[in-house]
């Protein structure tokens, strides 16, 4: 009956990971630009992996294999992040910039010192198409 | 069974990652690629080596986990300073 229910929980966990997994894998090939596909990579890096390791652990039970399990997703979680960082760091370095969306709806290329001006401009454009649609009394 | 699931939803990511590598249309993309080719191999070994009963691969994947951050930094690094005998003290100056 515990070895039933183990295995069921086992097979969730795994599925579940193998599935966050395959949509980083096609968040990676769908995004358009640099930084939003080392978003989307990073959903399938903690969730995915996480996941797989967690149905691991279950069908391993408290042995050192369990240990050497957590051990790997641990190293992976903290390298990860740290490579993940250099990796966008290196990026804005080589003067890529981030894709940013414009009021209208397309996306396009913005210098990084405009960038913050652009930032403003659409939180107030936001602001005011949010108030022209619930400001006023419908007649 | 349910190895073999996982397994095939793993090689269906790393096809995918594959693909970013020979598309990406900067070297950014090629190495955030390459970073999760490595990521799907060391899950490929812990499920394959489950799958067939023998765990002991997982001690290959730990030395995999720490070779893959390091060559992802390599690499990084050779493509700011041009080489990998920079000794990066004079970051400040220079950017």
């Amino acid at each position: 009956m515990v070895e039933l229910a183990i295995d069921g929980l086992s097979w969730i966990l795994l599925l579940a990971g193998g599935f966050f997994y395959l949509v980083g894998a096609v968040g990676m090939n769908r995004m358009p630009d640099v930084f939003t596909r080392i978003h989307a990579v990073s959903v399938g890096d903690t969730m995915g992996a996480g996941l797989l390791v967690a149905g691991m652990v279950l069908q391993a039970g408290p042995s050192l294999v369990a240990a050497k399990l957590i051990i790997i997703l641990a190293v992976m979680l903290f390298t990860g992040s740290v490579a993940t960082h250099a990796l966008a760091k290196a990026a804005l370095q080589d003067k890529l910039h981030p894709l940013i969306a414009t009021p209208n709806g397309e996306l396009k290329f913005i210098e990084a010192e405009d960038a913050a001006i652009a930032v403003e401009q659409l939180a107030t454009s936001a602001v005011e198409t949010t108030a022209a649609n619930t400001g006023g009394p419908k007649s | 069974m349910m190895f073999a699931v996982a397994i095939l939803a793993v090689l269906l990511a790393l096809s995918l990652a594959i693909s970013r590598a020979l598309s990406g249309p900067t070297v950014f993309d090629r190495l955030l690629a390459a970073n999760s080719v490595g990521t799907s191999a060391i899950l490929l070994l812990a499920l394959f080596g489950f799958m067939t009963g023998r765990p002991e691969f997982l001690d290959l994947g730990l030395t995999y986990v720490l070779l893959n951050i390091i060559g992802t930094l390599a690499v990084l690094k050779y493509f700011r300073y041009g080489s990998l005998a920079h000794g990066g003290e004079d970051e400040e100056a220079e950017s």
